[in-house]
């Protein structure tokens, strides 16, 4: 007997470009089926940041000085917006490591990874799809912002730049997520960790308060963390309509954390999926 | 199981492993084992939990890396090409590889797209494997709802969307009722009869004896015996001649009788019974029934038993797999309880 050494008939298709963005395509839409099925996993992007603007406008608006930077108006509203959509995008974004974590729980990966398909699609798709998410949350945030106040002087270009460094900003976290995702035994240690590392990020930022009013040391740190960097540019492209001094830094950050984690989590998820 | 064209010597190898090894830090579980599957065959690997099986076959399926040793399937090093490896087999593991919250219809639809058949071409074929397995009704609730047996067969629908020549199967009715079990039987035959060369694996002696033309028996990490059903059969001997008596007092009787048929009875005092290894031939049985009512013996059962492969494993391993089989069920079992909880 003799071991064959061709193929006894044509692979479907080698893993080109096309086939790279078929099968991320495929992952995109079983996540949207996903969604259409089990519509409260869209909760995290939709009704709590409704509760956060209208919590934070409501309940500190009148208590916390924005020191002139609440735009034209000078409300807290036009202040908040920035700091609500950066902490609304950042969790969207790392909670992509939750939804990964439980698919590989699933014995659907194995499948995948028995098929010809290009495997780093399953990443792709996830962290494409929570673009998506993230562009609904910012949509909403945008409707009831405006609905209680929120006016975005900087015009169409400002806020079409400011979604665009939002969204950069939210598809790098997920690349964090995924890394995160793939190390986690469980989906549950990562909600765990998620909120013991970004909550204190969000607070010590210029999210919701002017960092100013903090102590020196902690202003030190909020200027210089990304998430500040973020907010900053944010609310400077959406209040005034040009990207201010953090902008560069901002954007930078967000290709910095793209250029580490996107290898580091796909690496990791092909150690975790072959053992 | 034989079928036309099989068993030709020139059949190319279509699976084959050597000396394969995989450690999980202090586990061996495999000890390097040699497995070799002609074109259009069938290969069962038998052996209890822990033998090792699923190792194997997650190697031979690219799911894992080997920790020495080389696999090649269809030709392809499973370890350096593995795109082409999965473009040419189909694989069901142990656990249904299925998304819950899609459809039927919608998981064979995607697993279509991944292999990259036109749109049009994934949603015919899902419709087809829908109808062959009888699962139509079913096709279009999310497979959140489907019962075992159900998510069985949808899985194995999933791996045959795009026709491999090369099927893994692994324990594909572990789990079943025996409804289920044969059914998923019946459905196995009918893929096979087609020339798929299928590698299945099974704590089942019956299952193995009835699907497979060969079976390699895994113990420990280590294939520890290998042949037909029939090889491995002779192996412990031919067929016994098994008399059950109805009285206790007359097993002595019974045994000097049965000693002038054939020779050295062995006795099984509890059980009643008298066996004898006969070398064949028609009537003994009948002529053993004859003299024993001649002596005035009263026979509860006779008959000639062929060894089964549980024998075969008591043989070769020095213990009977079922009893470590259940105990290891009822492990799982456990643990899956307290997941779920």
């Amino acid at each position: 007997m003799s071991a064959v050494t061709a193929a006894t008939r044509p692979a479907p298709t080698d893993a080109t470009a096309m086939t790279w963005l078929a099968d991320t395509w495929q992952m995109i839409w079983r996540n949207l089926l996903h969604i259409r099925r089990t519509p409260e996993l869209l909760l995290d992007v939709t009704l709590s940041p409704i509760m956060f603007v209208l919590l934070f406008n409501f309940v500190f608006g009148g208590a916390i000085s924005v020191r002139g930077q609440g735009g034209s108006s000078g409300e807290y509203i036009n202040f908040l917006m920035a700091g609500i959509f950066v902490q609304t995008i950042a969790f969207a974004g790392i909670y992509t490591g939750v939804l990964l974590a439980n698919d590989l729980k699933s014995g659907m990966i194995d499948r995948f990874r028995s098929l010809p398909m290009a495997q780093s699609s399953v990443l792709t798709g996830r962290t494409l799809t929570d673009v998506l998410r993230a562009t609904l949350a910012i949509a909403i945030m945008w409707i009831v912002g405006m609905l209680v106040g929120f006016r975005p002087s900087g015009g169409v270009v400002g806020s079409a730049a400011a979604i665009g460094v939002m969204l950069l900003f939210g598809f790098a976290l997920s690349w964090v997520g995924v890394a995160m995702g793939a190390l986690v035994r469980t989906p549950e240690a990562l909600q765990g960790i998620i909120f013991a590392a970004v909550f204190p990020l969000t607070f010590v930022s210029s999210a919701f308060v002017p960092t100013q009013s903090m102590p020196g040391w902690l202003a030190w740190f909020a200027d210089r963390q990304p998430m500040t960097l973020v907010t900053n540019t944010v609310r400077s492209f959406t209040l005034q309509g040009d990207p201010g001094p953090t902008a560069i830094p901002a954007i930078l950050w967000s290709l910095g954390v793209l250029a580490v984690c996107f290898p580091l989590g796909l690496w990791l998820y092909g150690r975790r999926t072959t053992q | 199981m034989t079928r036309p064209g099989s068993g030709s010597p020139t059949d190319p190898i279509m699976i084959q492993a050597r000396g394969l090894e995989k450690h999980f830090g202090e586990t061996h579980a495999l000890r390097g084992i040699d497995l070799e599957v002609p074109e259009g065959r069938i290969l069962a690997v038998l052996g209890p939990n822990g033998a090792g099986k699923t190792t194997a076959v997650r190697i031979l399926t690219t799911l894992t890396h080997a920790d020495a040793g080389e696999a090649n399937v269809a030709g392809f090093d499973v370890r350096h090409h593995p795109a082409e490896v999965r473009a040419r087999i189909g694989v069901t593991g142990q656990f249904a590889a299925l998304d819950e919250l899609l459809t039927g219809r919608e998981n064979l639809e995607m697993i279509g797209r991944l292999y990259h058949l036109p749109a049009a071409d994934a949603r015919r074929r899902a419709g087809e494997l829908l109808a062959r397995f009888d699962m139509e009704e079913a096709a279009n609730r999310t497979v959140k709802t489907y019962s075992g047996g159900m998510r069985r067969r949808l899985d194995l629908a999933g791996s045959l969307v795009a026709e491999p020549p090369i099927l893994f199967l692994d324990e594909p009715t572990t789990g079943l009722d025996p409804r289920g079990r044969l059914g998923m039987w019946q459905l196995i035959s009918e893929l096979v009869a087609d020339g798929t060369t299928l590698l299945l694996t099974t704590q089942y002696l019956e299952e193995a004896d009835r699907l497979a033309d060969e079976i390699a028996v895994m113990d420990h990490g280590k294939v520890i015996a290998r042949g037909t059903a029939n090889e491995l059969k002779a192996r412990i001997g031919g067929e016994r001649l098994v008399i059950t008596v109805a009285r206790p007092e007359q097993l002595q009787t019974a045994t000097g009788v049965l000693s002038r048929i054939a020779g050295d009875p062995q006795l099984d005092e509890p059980a009643r019974q008298v066996s004898v290894a006969v070398a064949g031939g028609d009537g003994i049985l009948t002529r053993a029934v004859r003299d024993l009512d001649a002596a005035g013996v009263a026979v509860d059962d006779a008959g000639v038993h062929r060894p089964t492969l549980d024998d075969v494993f008591l043989v070769l391993t020095g213990q009977h797999p079922d009893a470590e089989i259940q105990a290891e069920a009822d492990a799982v079992a456990r643990e899956r309880e307290q997941v779920r909880a």
